[in-house]
This record gives structure tokens, C-alpha cells and sequence, in this order.
């Protein structure tokens, strides 16, 4: 029942807003549903075993005919990704309480409704199920990044549309073929994870899956559209998008991909390794000359998230955990950096760093909390990116050390293009433009703040958090094992 | 008392750092420096009586635990210290010199804008530093490691408004992190290994594998690459150099006296691991000894008095490593505490200088400053005789310890140390008798207005120029009827080094040599620079090509900048407009214009309209819905 609140929460909240809210509550009105969405979760995250169980769970037959079920449940690696989303959902309507969008209440009303379709994701039992919610995701933050979005908003999106959508349709067709496999003649992942397909079909599979998410993370070579839809897109779109939407990829990954078909992914993983692995390195080094901090900030987002996606494929217990840790600390730093990027822009109209400058001097407290969200992308230790990065590159490491040394040659390349673009906008002389630049004040400290906050607790005491998804990760690998050593 | 309080010597400057942060610009400057000293001080207090605790006590190793920090699966993490001899010691100087150079700095940074910010970075940097030496495992290790590397580059460019100070900041940062990737690849195979990065599970377990061990030797070199970033080896060390844009009193702490020695307390910490990897000792004794002599030799020219410090430093540590290679630990960490005396009573008396002549730092114009700043000048001398290995002063015991492990060793490895030696003396007393001989060469102006400086200043010149004169009786070898003290404390912490099988007449008659070169050196220096008053050409006026190269560093940053910078920019550029826009995005693009076109004959159906496509599936949902609403009924 519980369950069943925190998903439908949003969507009320994403009605009310849409049919009663005015241009100016809007943002009041989401930002309160967003915060009982949190609250419910906490709710949730308090009366959560941290053991292997799924719990919470409903299930609801839907349509009979088909064997399609409204079946929820969270276990611990669902619950990290609730977690996520109910954590940042509230930061970054928080986040844009500076700007007057047009239509605030449908603005703010597909916020709400993404999180709902977000919420789905992460909780559903049933691959139909898990497939709406995939899509319902989709539609809003079309629409947010067409609508509200900057110059080419339309190309650009048309492309991340068509793309993301063609990546869906095979994963569609990977479910409908499990679907026909199951003799239980459902959609219940449970029944997908007993299924004994052999290698070929498991290869297919694969791909059809691994294809959907890989696009949405994004992986190389998949990555295309992810720059050119981050820039343009208005700042919570970017946010939406980055911080929470390409996890669902990767939830999809540990969720609907590494159980069902552990052949194909012990075929493949290395392949996807050193995809994975490239697009770290490759999208590090792109990094370096940007020269539109937005557009830095989204491929170093390709260049972490290829590091979580190796990571995974590794099949160790640090690797996945270490992807949980990573999902929510890449959530919560890239929100704070593309914030940051946002005051920016909306005090000064640019985020060319050849245009900024010296602003450290000017606004002392965005430069130390810029500065504690940089060094958490850049994974110092006791902050909350060290402790992604450590068991993620120490996984990859032993999957293979040549593997593991040039994954580890992010800690390198992040510290240069990081340190570079805050050399540029932060240090030196003020200039023309940037002297008379005001600190953060009001609602902007409030973000920064929490998320600074947040960023050095998890990196100081991770231990409430990993022990959220540990019994959970450790009863997957079983269950892969298992599968993999046909051991009945 | 020590298991229940240890804690407290890290978390007090911690306490200091919170304090003066949050009221860098409401407390007054005299209550900021006092919170600022007033933590280290007590720090230094506990760190005192918890040595005397050790000293006195049977157990020598005390590990405190506090939490499991990062647990998974079979790693497990645990937050927690690890006292002994060793890092009662590194408290001691880190707390001991820390407190001085706070001392230092209310002075010197008195006019300084960012004063509470000053000395909030100060105390957070020992706080990392403890943590550093405290770890009783290599990741909390590596918490100190890469937190001073934060600290320093916040102080490198605590000047921020000038572009080339915040360039010199990132530079560091970033060489650090190209060895702090080697230190975490061995920490992986450490762990891989040994299954735990836990010193007291690890060195045993080592200690019983067969020497040549592979495996030993790579997780050495990669160790050692680590130790490189941090303390400034080849190819590494560029950095240290630049990093001298930071204010004087942090020169002295973090880049002379304490974070630069953490590679070599690392590899000493370690060294059961390098003992078994004769192919790794011999690697970082060759670095060791080229970095010393490299750095030497790019010290002869140096105009700037913080720029042949710089060098100074990374030549001395170059010394250091040299004795590690060669299985002198702990004449390489005797080294590292006699440096710490007499590095950091070097800087502040620069700083001095530096303070007194209106921030001038090019030896060019100074000269004659020996009347008018008595304490700074005395003192320095007493440092510059302790760095030249002059007996009975501290440098001379470390520095031929070092030697004389190295000649048994090598004695080419000895005849390198030998020659650094000699040009150590020389740019030494160049630099003095550039500084305080001779006659003033700067303005009128600032020469009306030197001054010596304040007490607070000079009482910390006078502290460390007194242990910089006596520190080399903690370790008076047997040759002199010593007992070698430093070297039997670290026993208790595992710390060994190999025995020294030389008679004494040999080592009587390498002493004698090593003394002789440096007062060759001193002599030449005084004929040059006093008798000929010679004094540096200017940077228009042509150089020989030997000085050329000396004086541009060997033009490693412009190798490093044409072989990787450039190189890696250009790659950035590549991928970017060619790979990722016309390649990979081309190729997308082509499947949806492939796609485009062959659905034309499909257009009737498609109107290309993304809206009207989400409208369908609304509707597609709508009518799942409807049928399951109608199969129900």
C-alpha cells in the first residue's frame, strides 16, 4: 500500500498542479508534492530490511488476458534508486525556483509526472509494467526539453526522441520473445529469471536490452545525442536527464539484463568492457576543450557513467556496489554542477568559460561550494565520488589490469578538465562582464548547500548506504552463479 | 590514553579548520590565530605525551578503530590509526614545525585580506597530514595522501586573482594525481594479493614471500610512482617548483617540511614490501639519485631565493629516495627529519628576507641585507651549514648515512650523492652570499625600509636553527661512539635497514670526502660571489648553452607540454569535431536519413510528427485500459 502511495503520489501531485495551479503556485505546489514523495520514501526507507527480500510488494492483476500484472515491489537496489529520484526530484524543482517558465503549471506538472514514471521503473515487478513506466519517463521530459528548452530545441529533441524511442522498440521485442518463451504466460521478471534459454537466444536478448540501455545511459558509441540535449535543454530538463533519467538504464542493466540472461552477458561483457572503458577515456579527453561548460559538464557525465557500466559488467560484488554508491553520488553532483552552471548563466548569459573569470572573488560562496561538488566529480576521498570510483575501478581492475589502468586514468583527465574549466570561470581577474556578479543567496544556498551536505556525508560514513543494497547485490550475483554454473 | 585520545591530535585542527572558516570574516585576526596556533599547539602537546607513553611503555603498536568506512564483500575498510614509533615521530614533526610556522604566519600574513582563510587551509592541511601518517591502512593513508594534495593546492593559489598562480595550483594537483593512479593500481594489487590493505595484515604476509617476487616488484613500482607524484621525482617533480607561487610559511610546512616527505614515509612504512624487490630498490635508487642531481644542477642558476629553495628541496629528496633504493630507511627518514629543520627554518628565513624587502624574491636585487637582518641571517647560515653536510650539524649525520649506504651499494650511486653534495654546498652559500653580502642591489626606496621582522617570526627562525644545529644527535652513528638512537626506536615500528659492513677507516674516508667537496664548494661560492662580487646576469643577456639548460629547467615543462599536452588538446579537438560529430553522429544521423527515406512510400501514414506519434500511444494505453476494463465486465 505504501508502495502504491509513493508512486501515485507524483502523478496526483502532476494533476493538481496541471488543473489547479496558477503560474505562481506551481512551483509551490510541486515542490510540496515532491517533498511528501520524499517524505514517503524515507517513510519506506525506515521500515526497509536491509536484506535480499523484495518488500512492499503489490500485485494487482491488470489485463488477464495477457498475463500482465501491476506488480511493484523494492528490494535494496530498487530502494537506492527511490531514493534518487525522491532525493533529487525536490533539489531541482528547488533549483529552478529562480526562473519563471511559461506554463509553469504544466512545467511543473510534467516534473511530477516524469518522477512518477521514474518511481515505476524502479519498482516494477512486471517487464510490461516496467516498459510504461520506461516510456511514461519519456514523454514528459520530451516535452520539457522541446517546450522550455533553447535554440535547436526542436532538432535536437527529435533526435533524442527517435533515438531513445528506437532503442525502447528492442528492448519491446525482447520482451515480447521472453514473454513468448515464459510457460507461465506473464510478464513477471520472477518467471524471466527461471527461464533456460540457450546461448544464441540469450545473445539476442542481450542486445535487445543492452541497446535500449546503453542509448539511454549513454555508452560509446550510443552517445550522441546526449550532449547536444543536455545543452539545449532547460536547466531541470538537463538535471532530469542527467541525474536521475540515465540511471534508468543502468538500473535496467543490474534489474532486467545481468539475471535473465547471464550467458549473454558473460558472452558480451567484454565487449561491452571495453566499450565501456573507451567511452571513459574517450569522452574524458573531449572533455578537456569544451569550451560551453554545460556541454563539459555532459561529457564528463558520459565518462563516469561509462565507468558505472563497466563496473557492473565486471559481475563482482564491488562492482555493483560500487555502481549503487556511484548511481546516487553521479545524481547528486551532477544536479549541484550543472546548478552551478545555471546561476551562472542566468546572472551573466553565457557559459563560454573564455567569457568568465574570477568570480571566486566576487561570490566566495559559490566558489566553496562549486569547489566541494567538483572535488566530489573528481572523487577525492571522503567525499562521495571516492567512494563510487574506488570500488568501481578496483572491480574493473580485477577484472583486468590493463582494463583497470586505463579506466583509472579518469582520475587523471577528470582533475584536468575539472580543475581547468574552475581555473577558468572561478580564478584569475574579474572581467568586464563577471565583476559585478552577485553571490548565491536565498533558495541557491539552500540547494548548494544540501548538496555539499550530502556529498561529504556519504563520503565520510557510506556505511548506512551500502548496507541498503548489500544483501540484495550479493543475493543477484548468487542468482547469476547459480544460473551460470546450471548448479540446480 | 593513547587508544582513548588519539583521536583528538587530528580532530583539534580539524576543530580549528570548521572554527576559522565559518568565522574567517567576523573573527579578529589576533582570535583567528590564536584558535589557528592554539589547535596545533595542543595537538603537538598530545603528540608529545603520547610519545613519552610509547617510549616507556612494552607495546610499541597501539591501532585505534573507530568504523567500518567502506565494506564490501571480502574488502573491508575499517577508519581507523595506527600508533608507533614511526608515526609518533611524524606527529612530532608535523605538529612540532606545524605550530612554529602558524606562529610564523600570524605575522607574516597579517596584512593578508584572506587571513581567516589562511590559517583555516593551514589547520585543515595538518589535520589531512595526521590522518596521513595515522592511517593504519593504505586507503586511510590515502585520505591524508590526497587531502594535502587539496590543501595544497589551495594554498599554491590562495593568491587566485593571478592567473599563472591558479595554473601552478592545478599543475600540481594534477602531476599528484598521475602518481596517486600508480598508488591506487598498487593498492589493487595489494589487495589482490594480500586480500587486505590493512598494514598489520599485510606486511607479515609479505614479509614470508621469496625475494624477487614479481609481484613484489610491480606493486613497489607502481607504490613508488605514487611516492613520485608527492614528493617530486622524476619525471614528476615539475610541479614543486611552480608551486612556490604560494605564500612563504606554506612553502616551508607543506612543501619543505612535511607533505613532500610523505612518499618517502610511505615506502618506509612499506618497507618490507620493497625489501623483497631488489629490481624496484635499484629503479628508485637511480631516480632518487638523478632527481638529486638534476635538481642540483637547475639550482646553480636560480635567481629567485624561493625557486633554489624549490630545487634545493627536490634534490634533497631526491637524496632521500636515493636511500631508500639502496635499504637505508631509516637514514632516508633520519634524512626526512633533519630536512624538516632545516628546509623549513630556510623558507621562513626567506620569507624573512622576502617580508622585509616589500615581496622582493629576486636574489638580483638584494645583497648586503647581513648588518641589517641579524637573527634571519644568522639563522639561515646555521641552515644553509646544516643542508651543505658540514659537522657536527644535523645534515652531516643524515647525509652520510645516506652515503655510506649508498657506497656499499654502489659507488657510482655514492660518487652521484658526492657530486650533489658539492653543488648543494655551492648554490647554498651562492644564495647567501647573493643575499646578505656584498651591497644592496635594489631601490633606494625599499632599502630605506628593511627592517628585521617581528618576534614572531624570529623566535621560530631561532627554534629551528637550534634543531637544525644539534637535530643529528638523535642518530649519532657508531663510528662516533653513538648509539644510534632513531634507528633502534623504529625497530618498533618494523622500520629496518640494512646492516653497514664497512670498516671504519672506509667510512671515516668517505666522510672526509663528502666534507671536503662541500667545503671545496663553499670556497669557489665565496670567491665568486663575495671576493668577485659576481652577480647573476639578467634574462635578456646571453647565457652559455649549459647555463641555458640549467636555468630553463633541462625544458622538461616544454617537453611535457609538446609530448603530452599539446598532444592530448589536439587529441580533445579530433575527437571531438571529427570522431563525435561526423563520425559517430554521422553515422546515426545516416540510419535516421536511411530510414527517412525509405519510409517515404510510408509518409501517408507518418506525419513525422513527434507530438502526434505520443499522442497514438496515449491512445494505445487508453484502449489497454478500456479492454481491461471491458474483459472485466
Amino acid at each position: 500500500m505504501e508502495l502504491l502511495i509513493l508512486i501515485f503520489l507524483p502523478l496526483v501531485g502532476a494533476i493538481a498542479t496541471a488543473l489547479f495551479a496558477k503560474q505562481n503556485t506551481a512551483k509551490v505546489a510541486a515542490l510540496a508534492f515532491s517533498i511528501f514523495s520524499l517524505a514517503v520514501a524515507i517513510g519506506l526507507l525506515c521500515k526497509f530490511t536491509p536484506d535480499a527480500s523484495t518488500q512492499f510488494s503489490v500485485n494487482y492483476q491488470w489485463i488477464r488476458q495477457l498475463g500482465i500484472n501491476f506488480h511493484v515491489g523494492i528490494d535494496g537496489i530498487s530502494m537506492i534508486t527511490v531514493l534518487l529520484t525522491n532525493v533529487l526530484t525536490p533539489l531541482i524543482i528547488l533549483a529552478s525556483y529562480k526562473h519563471e517558465y511559461k506554463n509553469a503549471n504544466a512545467f511543473y506538472a510534467l516534473i511530477l509526472f516524469m518522477q512518477a514514471g521514474l518511481l515505476l521503473v524502479f519498482t516494477a515487478l512486471d517487464a510490461f509494467l516496467f516498459y510504461i513506466g520506461w516510456e511514461a519517463a519519456l514523454i514528459p521530459i520530451y516535452f520539457i526539453c522541446a517546450t522550455w528548452g533553447g535554440k535547436d530545441r526542436i532538432k535536437v529533441n527529435m533526435k533524442f526522441f527517435v533515438y531513445t524511442i528506437a532503442g525502447s522498440l528492442f528492448m519491446l521485442l525482447g520482451i515480447i520473445y521472453l514473454y513468448l518463451q515464459n510457460p507461465a504466460n506473464n510478464f513477471e521478471l520472477a518467471e524471466f529469471y527461471k527461464l533456460e534459454l540457450d546461448s544464441t537466444q540469450q545473445g539476442w536478448i542481450f542486445w535487445a536490452f543492452f541497446i535500449a540501455f546503453a542509448i539511454k545511459m549513454p555508452i560509446f558509441p550510443f552517445h550522441t545525442w546526449q550532449p547536444d540535449t543536455y545543452t539545449t535543454a532547460p536547466t531541470p530538463g538537463t538535471m532530469l536527464l542527467s541525474g536521475i533519467m540515465l540511471k534508468m538504464g543502468i538500473y535496467g542493466v543490474i534489474r532486467w539484463l545481468l539475471p535473465v540472461v547471464p550467458h549473454g552477458v558473460q558472452d558480451w561483457s567484454c565487449v561491452v568492457m571495453l566499450l565501456a572503458v573507451i567511452g571513459v577515456v574517450y569522452a574524458a579527453i573531449i572533455a578537456f576543450m569544451q569550451k560551453d561548460a554545460k556541454r563539459l559538464v555532459a561529457y564528463s557525465s558520459i565518462s563516469h557513467v561509462g565507468l558505472i557500466a563497466a563496473g557492473i559488467f565486471t559481475l563482482s560484488h564491488q562492482g555493483l556496489q560500487g555502481s549503487m554508491v556511484q548511481m546516487l553520488s553521479h545524481g547528486i553532483n551532477v544536479i549541484g554542477l550543472f546548478f552551478v552552471l545555471d546561476i551562472v548563466q542566468s546572472r551573466l548569459g553565457t557559459n563560454k568559460v573564455d567569457e568568465l573569470g574570477g568570480l571566486a572573488k566576487v561570490a566566495p560562496q559559490l566558489a566553496i561550494t562549486f569547489l566541494i561538488i567538483l572535488l566530489g566529480t573528481v572523487a577525492l576521498p571522503g567525499t562521495n565520488g571516492f567512494i563510487g570510483e574506488f570500488l568501481l575501478l578496483m572491480s574493473v581492475y580485477n577484472y583486468h589490469a590493463w582494463l583497470g589502468a586505463v579506466a583509472g586514468l579518469t582520475i587523471i583527465f577528470g582533475a584536468v578538465y575539472m580543475f581547468r574549466s574552475y581555473q577558468k570561470i572561478m580564478l584569475g581577474e574579474t572581467n568586464a562582464l563577471t565583476a559585478s556578479f552577485k553571490d548565491i543567496n536565498g533558495t541557491e544556498k539552500v540547494v548548494l548547500y544540501t548538496i555539499c551536505a550530502l556529498i561529504i556525508v556519504i563520503g565520510v560514513y557510506p556505511k548506512p548506504l551500502l548496507q541498503i543494497s548489500d544483501a540484495s547485490v550479493q543475493h543477484l550475483l548468487e542468482q547469476i552463479n547459480h544460473k551460470l554454473t546450471g548448479v540446480n | 590514553m593513547i587508544t582513548s585520545l588519539l583521536w583528538l591530535i587530528p580532530v583539534l585542527p580539524l576543530l580549528g579548520f570548521v572554527i576559522n572558516g565559518l568565522g574567517r570574516n567576523t573573527l579578529s585576526k589576533g582570535a583567528v590565530g590564536f584558535i589557528g596556533s592554539g589547535v596545533v599547539l595542543a595537538s603537538f602537546m598530545l603528540s608529545v605525551c603520547f610519545f613519552f607513553e610509547l617510549s616507556s611503555s612494552v607495546e610499541k603498536q597501539f591501532t585505534v578503530n573507530f568504523f567500518d568506512w567502506i565494506s564490501v564483500g571480502d574488502l573491508k575498510i575499517p577508519l581507523s590509526f595506527l600508533y608507533d614509533p614511526l608515526s609518533a615521530i611524524m606527529l612530532l614533526i608535523i605538529t612540532g614545525i606545524g605550530f612554529l610556522i602558524h606562529i610564523y604566519s600570524t605575522a607574516y600574513m597579517h596584512e593578508d585580506a584572506g587571513f581567516g582563510k589562511f590559517f583555516a587551509y593551514l589547520n585543515l592541511f595538518i589535520f589531512f597530514m595526521l590522518i596521513l601518517v595515522l592511517g593504519s591502512n593504505y586507503i586511510v593513508m590515502f585520505i591524508g595522501w590526497e587531502g594535502v594534495g587539496l590543501c595544497s593546492y589551495l594554498l599554491i593559489g590562495f593568491w587566485f586573482t593571478n592567473n599563472s598562480y591558479a595554473s601552478a595550483a592545478k599543475k600540481a594537483f594534477v602531476m599528484n594525481r598521475i602518481g596517486d593512479l600508480g598508488f591506487l593500481l598498487g593498492v589493487f594489487l595489494m589487495f589482490q594479493v594480500f586480500g587486505s590493505l590493512e598494514f598489520a595484515k599485510v606486511f607479515p604476509q609479505a614479509a614470508n614471500m621469496l625475494p624477487g617476487d614479481n609481484t613484489m616488484a610491480i606493486i613497489g613500482i607502481l607504490l613508488f610512482i605514487g611516492a613520485c607524484g608527492k614528493s617530486a621525482q622524476l619525471p614528476l617533480f615539475t610541479w614543486l617548483p611552480d608551486a612556490m607561487a604560494g605564500p612563504t610559511p606554506v612553502s616551508a610546512l607543506i612543501h619543505a617540511a612535511t607533505m613532500v616527505t610523505a612518499g618517502i614515509y610511505m615506502i618506509a612504512r612499506s618497507s618490507v614490501v620493497f625489501d623483497l624487490a631488489p629490481f624496484t630498490q635499484n629503479i628508485i635508487a637511480i631516480v632518487g639519485a638523478a632527481t638529486a642531481l638534476i635538481a642540483a644542477l637547475i639550482a646553480l642558476t636560480q635567481t629567485d631565493i624561493k625557486k633554489v629553495l624549490a630545487y634545493s628541496t627536490v634534490s634533497q629528496l631526491g637524496y632521500m629516495f636515493l636511500g631508500l633504493g639502496v635499504g637505508a630507511y631509516t637514514g632516508s627518514f633520519f634524512h626526512v627529519l633533519t630536512h624538516a629543520f632545516f628546509k623549513a627554518l630556510l623558507f621562513l628565513g626567506a620569507g624573512a628576507v622576502i617580508h622585509s624587502l616589500h615581496h622582493e624574491q629576486d636574489m638580483r636585487h638584494m645583497g648586503g641585507l647581513k648588518a641589517k637582518l641579524k637573527t634571519t641571517f644568522a639563522t639561515m647560515m646555521i641552515g644553509t651549514i646544516a643542508i651543505a653536510g658540514i659537522p657536527p650539524f644535523s645534515g652531516f649525520f643524515s647525509k652520510d648515512e645516506i652515503l655510506a649506504h649508498a657506497y656499499q651499494h654502489s659507488p657510482v650511486l655514492w660518487g652521484v650523492g658526492v657530486l650533489t653534495a658539492f653543488l648543494t654546498a655551492f648554490y647554498m652559500f651562492r644564495m647567501m652570499f647573493l643575499t646578505f653580502y656584498g651591497k644592496f642591489r635594489g631601490s633606494h626606496h625599499t632599502e630605506e625600509h628593511i627592517h628585521e621582522s617581528p618576534k614572531a617570526m624570529t623566535i621560530p627562525l631561532v627554534v629551528l636553527a637550534i634543531l637544525a644545529a644539534v637535530g643529528g644527535l638523535l642518530n649519532i652513528p657508531h663510528v662516533f661512539g653513538g648509539n644510534e638512537w632513531l634507528a633502534h626506536w623504529l625497530t618498533g615500528a618494523k622500520v629496518t635497514q640494512s646492516h653497514l659492513e664497512l670498516d671504519h677507516t672506509t667510512e671515516f674516508t668517505l666522510m672526509g670526502v663528502s666534507v671536503l667537496a662541500a667545503v671545496v664548494a663553499i670556497l669557489l661560492a665565496y670567491s665568486k660571489y663575495v671576493k668577485k662580487a659576481e652577480v647573476p646576469v639578467a634574462d635578456e643577456a646571453p647565457r652559455t648553452a649549459l647555463e641555458k639548460l640549467s636555468y630553463h629547467k633541462f625544458y622538461l615543462d616544454e617537453i611535457y607540454d609538446a609530448i603530452i599536452r599539446k598532444p592530448l588538446d589536439a587529441f580533445s579537438t579530433f575527437f571531438y569535431k571529427i570522431i563525435d560529430n561526423k563520425v559517430i553522429d554521422g553515422l546515426v544521423n545516416g540510419l535516421g536519413w536511411t530510414a527517412n527515406e525509405g519510409s517515404k512510400s510510408l509518409r501517408l501514414l507518418q506525419s513525422g510528427n513527434v507530438g502526434y506519434y505520443i499522442m497514438m500511444m496515449v491512445i494505445g494505453i487508453v484502449a489497454l485500459l478500456l479492454y481491461t476494463y471491458l474483459s472485466i465486465a
